[in-house]
């Protein structure tokens, strides 16, 4: 017992306490809202990221009605709307759906016994929520990057920082945890791909979030006194706007592709081969962060006509210098995310005598991540000033792809792993269906904006919009229901291990206890589980003739 | 967990450690982003109004370029509790690290010094401003880092004489001394 357990007088005096349903009731909501367990943070993050969703929904579909001209909506309100699609599309559900997942599932990969730092952890969930809660209080007051109330501005401005902290926190315990926590005989190149991938997208929150953090104190204090250095605050779009950008938001969704790297390998139960080459292509995917913090979101790339005549070797010099960091911004991620897409199909390819065993974390990883690279193409394309696409909604597209792809990936992770997450296994018939609407809905949301970017602002495209982030509410929406009416269903807990895993979650009870493991596991492979049995990727008949 | 054989308890892989050392990256590029946003004002500036540094504004150099020098001796005791903690000499550990503390201290009146010297209002135009933002920043971090010596004093003091905290105290140190470093050479020197 450590010092900070409690007493066995202490927890008899809980148990009385709780005795009554209202007690219980309050005991139980103390419990998730103290509580330093990884699983409960995660849950607790991936909650508030289903219902961020829900809220950047709605605000979509205000939205669509203006843009469709049925609605007839205030300009101001305007500004405080398209305020709160990007921070809810980006803090509210794309950051705690990535982030949730990792904290979750990353320990139980890893074979430890909890997060590194969980204080930490829980510490980074109630800051990105509170900052959450007083952004959009300063949006319904007439805050944010365009609003006219100064104090609500600063409010504004200041419940960013609290959010960049708390998620900078989160990256550092998720961090921590891959590089300190692992199980004996796990050495990086056996760490689990998800986990791996949460790896790098922590390292990109850390890099990321202070230099945010930073631009927004020079905001703030700007803005309270004199507004001479920055121009008030117009001045957060111009110089804080590249976080609600589409190539920064692909750095959070980089589990994406470690989702789909942990179902690819289930499809046939065969080990992956090369793992460093699909190491390698979540490092790329993390160059998104170089991005990031050079804040540079659009290029000179030479496009059209007589500009991609190359003259002499002056011209080529400048030509180069031009595309260079272009390519290495926008199409080295989208190389990374090729690699992974590229094993995977790899994987995919029958295996003689062998069912596949479709997870959810295949089917809605490879959509997910089909998803994420329409947005990236989108990005790479929109980043390129020659095309100028720069004052269409070419962009809203590219990020409502990458944010929406992570949505599905984020639906595809809570299934796989719901028996140690809940203790129950959800349908494959009922759970797969919804990867093909989320798809649908994605692509309704997204689409029409590419094609306006090209074109011009119909109302058709609003109404199309529209009807794709509806369809994404009711995905998720069905996605809960199956979850809830699981859980209700009380059929007894889930198998410990539903889909032949090969990573170290699956030798843990379901749903995984407190502490997740009795005894640390010990690691021979990248496979442990396979290792444990002899007879694993083997077919019926290879398992008769042995 | 039939098949696999239940290991001995995970050995600690410095947690500690590797927690401040991202904790002081996440530093860095905090201070290295707000340097690079003022480079790009103060190249704006300049080009448009001819100065950044508001005429009539003296910078005290004497008082900047002696936190520099403090940093030395900061990183220098830090590294020496380090030195104590591995031979469990609580003697040396709480004087080095007490006088780590007490040479931060001094950095921040060097810095106070500074700003009453400058006498320059926070809403005095673009510069003022964002001086102090970063140089505020800075002052923050050294509070943080004057409350984690004072704090791992103490812990030495009471007998709790692991030199991992200590060496993620010294780590936070030397990023500090890197931080201090390129705003005296942004802020101070080049102006």
């Amino acid at each position: 017992m450590t010092t900070i357990d409690p007493t066995a007088e202490v927890i008899a005096s809980s148990a009385e306490a709780g005795d009554s349903a209202l007690g219980r009731l309050l005991a139980s909501v103390a419990d998730w809202l103290t509580s330093t367990d990884h699983k409960k943070i995660g849950r607790l993050f991936l909650g508030g990221g289903l219902l961020g969703l829900f809220g950047t929904v709605a605000i979509n579909v205000i939205l669509g009605i203006e843009r469709s001209g049925i609605g007839n909506i205030d300009d101001n309100a305007i500004a405080q709307i398209l305020d709160a699609q990007r921070v809810g599309l980006v803090f509210a559900t794309l950051l705690p759906l990535s982030i949730g997942l990792c904290v979750a599932v990353v320990p139980m990969q890893l074979g430890a016994r909890s997060i590194a730092f969980p204080r930490l952890a829980a510490a980074g969930l109630w800051m990105w929520a509170g900052g959450l809660i007083l952004s959009m209080i300063a949006l319904v007051n007439n805050g944010g990057g365009l609003g006219g109330d100064p104090d609500m501005v600063d409010l504004f401005l200041g419940a960013h920082g609290l959010m960049a902290i708390g998620l900078a926190a989160t990256g550092v315990s998720i961090a921590t945890s891959v590089l300190t926590t692992r199980a004996p005989g796990m050495s990086m190149r056996r760490v689990p791909f998800f986990a791996l991938s949460a790896f790098v997208m922590a390292l990109g929150l850390v890099i990321v979030m202070p230099v945010l953090l930073g631009t927004l104190t020079y905001l703030f204090v700007d803005h309270r006194n004199g507004r001479e250095a920055f121009g008030g605050n117009t001045g957060l779009y111009d110089w804080a706007g590249w976080i609600f950008s589409p190539g920064v938001a692909v750095l959070f969704a980089i589990p994406v592709a470690g989702l789909l790297g942990e179902g690819a390998p289930l499809l046939f139960k065969q080990r992956t081969p090369a793992r460093g080459v699909v190491f390698a292509g979540f490092g790329l995917m993390g160059v998104a962060a170089l991005g990031a913090v050079t804040q540079v979101a659009v290029h000179n790339v030479p496009w059209a006509g007589s500009d991609l005549y190359l003259g002499g070797s002056d011209d080529v010099r400048e030509k180069l210098y031009d595309v260079l960091p272009w390519a290495m911004f926008n199409l080295l991620p989208l190389l990374g995310l090729t690699i992974v897409l590229l094993m995977t199909l790899f994987l995919a390819k029958p295996v003689k005598g062998a069912r596949p065993n479709v997870t959810p974390a295949l089917a809605f990883g490879f959509l997910g991540l089909g998803m994420v690279m329409v947005g990236m193409i989108g990005t790479a394309l929109f980043a390129i000033e020659d095309i100028g696409l720069q004052d269409t909604v070419f962009a809203e597209g590219a990020l409502i792809y990458v944010v929406y792809g992570t949505v599905l990936a984020a639906l595809g992770g809570m299934a796989h792993w719901a028996p140690k997450l809940w203790g129950v296994n959800l349908p494959a018939a009922k759970v797969l269906p919804l990867a093909g609407l989320g798809v649908l809905a994605t692509v309704l949301a997204s689409l029409p904006s590419y094609v306006a970017g090209f074109d011009e602002q119909r109302d058709i495209y609003a109404i199309v919009v529209l009807v794709g982030h509806v369809l994404m509410a009711l995905t998720v929406l069905g996605f809960i229901g199956l979850l809830v009416t699981s859980i209700m269903s009380q059929d007894g807990p889930a198998e410990a291990d539903p889909y032949d895993g090969q990573t170290l979650e699956w030798a843990t009870a379901s749903p995984a206890p407190a502490n997740n493991f009795v005894d640390a596991p010990t690691v021979m492979s990248a496979e442990p589980l396979a290792d444990s049995n002899s007879n694993y990727g083997q077919t019926d008949s290879e398992k008769g003739d042995s | 967990m039939q098949a696999l054989t239940a290991g001995p308890a995970a050995a600690p892989r410095r947690q500690i450690i590797i927690g401040t050392t991202l904790g002081v990256v996440a530093m860095v590029m905090m201070v290295g982003g707000m340097l690079a946003v003022w480079s790009e004002q103060r190249t704006n500036f300049v080009e448009r109004d001819g100065n950044w540094l508001p005429s009539g504004v003296v910078i005290p150099e004497v008082a900047a370029n002696v936190a520099l020098i403090a940093f030395i001796a900061i990183c220098t005791f830090a590294q020496w509790a380090v030195w104590a903690a591995k031979r469990n000499d609580r003697g040396h550990g709480v004087f080095a690290l007490s006088a780590t503390a007490l040479v931060a201290i001094m950095v921040i009146n060097a810095q106070a010094f500074i700003y009453s010297e400058m006498g320059l209002g926070i809403g005095d135009g673009a510069y003022a401003t964002m001086f102090y933002a970063l140089t505020g920043v800075f002052m923050a971090l050294m509070i943080i880092g004057v409350i984690f010596s004072v704090v791992a004093a103490f812990r030495f003091a009471g007998g709790r004489s692991d030199s991992e905290i200590l060496a993620a105290h010294a780590i936070y140190w030397y990023a500090m001394s890197v931080i201090y470093t390129a705003i005296w050479f942004v802020v101070y020197v080049t102006k």
